[in-house]
């Protein structure tokens, strides 16, 4: 591929000089220096906020993993009443953003609300007293919620890693005598772990930058006190400060996920075409696989958009439809369109400069390098990350005006907020692909070349058609997550621009609930048909996985 | 590599469409950020625009307007920036993103304590920071003598409701009683009502309400207008049970008072349309617009307040200046973190 390495390379960059601008403007933010902010943050804020955020990263690491994992290797694997709708209903909480889903859930169970008004009525002849809740407010009841919301990230990309395993292993083990949990601990989990732990990563990046659920629920999490320290302490140059620790502390993680996921290499290897053994479960066993799978299905989606229906549908009944919905839906829509068609390419060309020559002996290192630090602006909180963009588009526009009189001044343009997804999601589909890449064998590229094809050629009719289903679920999260953003949508709209996540974010704010619950709604219809994509995407006829964030 | 060229060409065509300048030429027009919500401030824009036929753009950006503001600094296209909580407001004035006013409407309409001596901002409301106590567990005449320093004594032990320490509404507050008791008894007053939590300090204020309904808390703090949206059924049946639970009191000694609040941005590229926006916005017809909108207390003398609000009782406003309630703000915020209310 030598003669594409110069633009190839170029492209990579530019996509990682977009993620890097709200770096470098928050490094110069961090540089003016913070007063005497430290020692007081070091005192009283950070370790506390350290210890909430490591239980809480602790606890939806467990939940996203265990439950995950867990019900992918059921649904992948077995046959129990209910299988194939669960299946797909697993992805499902992928529509709820965390923060819907902590509002609702605060609503259902609070002791005002629902179930424990229902339950005192029940009780009531009785008269046992006030009835001993589990309070959702709390670190546990934020693990639930997030945990609920998140597994998903492991759910795809395990089931896939199962289904992908195909039967020989799995007969083999089960002629060695193994069955059921052993054959999943022994076999499976070793086999599918790198894809478990890249969708873990993706889960616990998201539960480390949420602000709107654990400020919510009151849980402090470092992220938190980054916003407190900017919005309360009037500190930009100390949010920044604590901010950028936090990434070089992510960064780390990272390295030191890719380190490990490199030497797994080949162990996540599947076969493509690989049919899964389905084994039957005995009705007893059957029934209490369906109920493991249907519980988090009710937690993560069912339970909250119900709650949701019904409180938009009392909305409706009494005032109406919100006038502005459709363009609600439509600048949304439109927003996480460009967002995913600007990253997709810049994704496309970070896996490809990252893969190299697919020569067995020469390591990429530029290429890796430029696809870790596209990856980094996942683990920048959004606000920050549009605070960053707000002085370096500001500062842009001021040379611009300057320089280069007629160009239009970037701020406050849509073209800064599709800049803030970009940085913040790039790394989603720079990750599926790159993991996609490793399922493409070198051995493909050098028969292409033997015959003759040129490296557009080889990208056009080989790579672009294997790597089909990661695009299409790296295309497809992007799009969720964009519409689903709110603090750097907040921040950077243009004028007169109101998305579902701010129209929603607005009623909240404001605690005219039922009003925002319509948008809060309509959010999450409008990602089904997005998440219907992605489980269909999930096993086209070709038997190939979907999100294959393998190898 | 035509792939790539294609990608660069969408990418850059893309960048293109979305940064193309917005604005139509031609109309007159005022550029409006603000951190209310929009569909508050629509009645009244929408009015603006019909007596004047000027254009309102208004985006709602919660966090961040100072920083977007300062960035876009002679290019920005804001005119006017209509903000909530003092704290935010004079941030703004004091990074220099405001510019001074001269206008004898203005003067005329908005009393000298809610208006900077030099027109740099320009109340526009009075938000008040009341107690809330329970209708069935707190009897009448004890709730009517309640006081923000009387939720700190020992009797109130697993009874007081209250957000984020943190929150601008609550920041406010604790330094008008820094203003009046000093640090030392802040430190002592924050410690003691932390000890008298039933709950975390999260959520918002409505959450008071609610739990108070339902028995978490027997009091709280929380701002009149709340009480006035939940009762006035604008949000629901359900919400309406919420407010009323509640007794909303103006707390003995004198009301806390927050404000909302409207400025010129400094580099206004419509600064005459700006300045006849605020003008509009302090008339007596905007003014019981812009208060019943959000159940908020008017700034213009002899402008009626809502029934709802007005049932609460009087609003006696504690006597401080908002720049020294500003100016305490970091301070504050320090010593909520010291005394560890928020964990």
């Amino acid at each position: 591929m030598r003669g594409v390495r110069v633009p190839l390379h170029l492209l990579a960059a530019a996509g990682v000089a977009v993620v890097a601008l709200p770096v470098l403007a928050l490094l110069a933010a961090a540089a003016r220096g913070s007063g005497d902010l430290w020692p007081h943050l070091i005192r009283h804020v950070l370790p506390g906020a350290a210890v909430e955020t490591l239980l809480l990263l602790a606890g939806v690491g467990a939940v996203v993993v265990g439950v995950g994992t867990g019900t992918a290797w059921l649904v992948a694997c077995h046959r129990f009443p209910g299988r194939r709708v669960l299946s797909a209903a697993l992805v499902l909480p992928l529509a709820l953003p965390a923060y819907v889903s902590a509002y609702a859930w605060l609503d259902v169970l609070h002791p005002a609300g629902p179930v424990q008004s229902g339950l005192r009525a029940l009780l009531a002849p009785l008269e046992m007293g006030p009835l001993p809740m589990p309070e959702i407010r709390s670190l546990p009841g934020c693990v639930t919620v997030m945990g609920s919301v998140l597994y998903p990230y492991v759910y795809l990309p395990a089931r896939a890693a199962f289904l992908a395993q195909g039967a020989e292993l799995v007969q083999a083990g089960r002629g060695l005598g193994a069955g059921g949990f052993r054959l999943f601990r022994s076999i499976a989990l070793p086999l599918a772990w790198p894809a478990v732990a890249a969708g873990a990563s993706l889960a616990l990046l998201e539960a480390l930058n949420d602000v709107g659920a654990a400020e919510f629920l009151g849980v402090r999490t470092l992220t938190v006190s980054v916003y407190v320290t900017w919005i309360t302490r009037s500190s930009l140059a100390g949010a920044a400060q604590v901010a950028l620790a936090i990434l070089v502390l992510v960064a780390g993680l990272l390295a030191l996920e890719s380190w490990a996921r490199a030497r797994l290499r080949g162990r996540g290897a599947g076969r493509e075409g690989a049919v899964p053994v389905l084994r039957t479960l005995s009705p007893l066993a059957g029934w209490l696989a369906a109920l493991s799978c249907l519980i988090p299905v009710l937690l993560g989606f069912l339970i909250p958009a119900a709650y949701l229906a019904w409180a938009a549908w009392g909305r409706v009944a009494a005032f109406g439809p919100p006038r502005e919905l459709g363009a609600w839906i439509g600048n949304s829509a439109t927003l996480s369109a460009a967002a995913t068609l600007l990253t997709l390419p810049a994704a496309l060309a970070l896996a490809m400069a990252a893969r190299g020559e697919a020569l067995p002996d020469r390591r990429p290192v530029l290429g890796r390098a430029l696809l870790r630090a596209g990856r980094l602006g996942y683990a920048l909180p959004g606000g920050l990350v549009a605070v960053g963009l707000v002085v370096a588009f500001g500062a842009l526009d001021g040379l611009t005006e300057d320089w280069a009189r007629p160009l239009p001044a970037l701020s406050g343009t849509a073209s800064a907020l599709v800049a803030a997804y970009f940085v913040r999601f790039l790394a989603i589909p720079a990750g599926g692909l790159d993991a996609g890449y490793a399922g493409i064998r070198p051995q493909l590229d050098w028969s292409a070349r033997a015959m003759g094809a040129g490296p557009g050629r080889i990208l056009a009719r080989v790579h672009l058609p294997l790597l089909a289903p990661s695009l299409l679920a790296a295309a497809l999260l992007v799009f969720l997550d964009t519409m689903k953003e709110l603090p750097a949508t907040l921040l950077l709209r243009p004028f007169d621009r109101e998305t579902l996540a701010t129209a929603l974010y607005a009623e909240a704010a404001r605690g005219t609930y039922e009003e925002g619950a319509v948008a809060a709604l309509a959010l999450v219809a409008a990602g089904l048909p997005v998440i219907a994509l992605l489980v269909l995407g999930g096993r086209p006829p070709g038997g190939q996985p979907g999100l294959s964030a393998r190898g | 590599m035509s792939c790539f060229r294609r990608a660069v060409f969408l990418a850059a065509s893309l960048l293109l469409l979305l940064g193309g300048p917005l604005g139509g030429a031609g109309a007159a027009e005022v550029n409006v950020y603000t951190t209310r919500e929009a569909g508050l401030l629509r009645p009244l824009t929408d009015l603006f625009t019909e007596r004047t036929g000027i254009q309102v753009r208004t985006v709602f950006v919660q966090g961040g307007l100072a920083e977007r503001l300062e960035s876009e600094g002679r290019r920005s296209p804001a005119d006017v920036a209509i903000v909530v909580d003092v704290g935010n407001l004079m941030e703004l004035v004091d990074r220099g993103l405001t510019q001074p006013v001269e206008s004898a409407a203005l003067e005329a309409a908005i009393p000298a304590g809610l208006r900077d001596a030099q027109g740099r901002w320009f109340a526009l409301s009075t938000r008040a920071r009341a107690i809330y106590a329970s209708r069935e567990r707190v009897p009448e005449g004890e709730a009517q003598g309640l006081t923000y320093e009387a939720l700190a004594e020992p009797r109130w032990r697993g009874k007081v409701c209250v957000r984020s320490g943190q929150h601008p509404y609550n920041t406010a507050l604790f330094s008008i009683l820094m203003i009046q008791h000093g640090e030392a008894w802040l430190r002592d007053y924050l410690t003691r009502l932390k000890a008298n939590l039933a709950r975390r300090a999260a959520g918002g204020d409505r959450e008071v309400a609610r739990d108070i309904l339902a028995g978490v808390c027997d009091v709280g703090l929380a701002n009149t207008y709340y009480a006035g949206l939940m009762l006035s059924g604008r949000g629901g049946e359900e919400q309406k049970r919420w407010g009323e639970a509640v007794r909303v009191v103006m707390p003995a000694g004198g009301t806390a008072v927050n404000i909302s609040a409207g400025a010129v941005a400094r580099n206004a590229p419509n600064r005459a349309e700006a300045v006849r926006l605020l003008e509009f916005m302090a008339s007596p017809e905007a003014q019981t617009l812009y208060a019943n909108g959000n159940f908020e207390n008017p700034v213009r003398p002899g402008t009626p307040t809502n029934p709802i609000v007005e049932s609460f009782g009087a609003l006696t406003p504690r006597e401080v200046s908002m720049a020294e309630v500003a100016a305490r703000r970091a301070a504050v915020s320090r010593i909520v973190d010291e005394v560890g209310f928020d964990r």
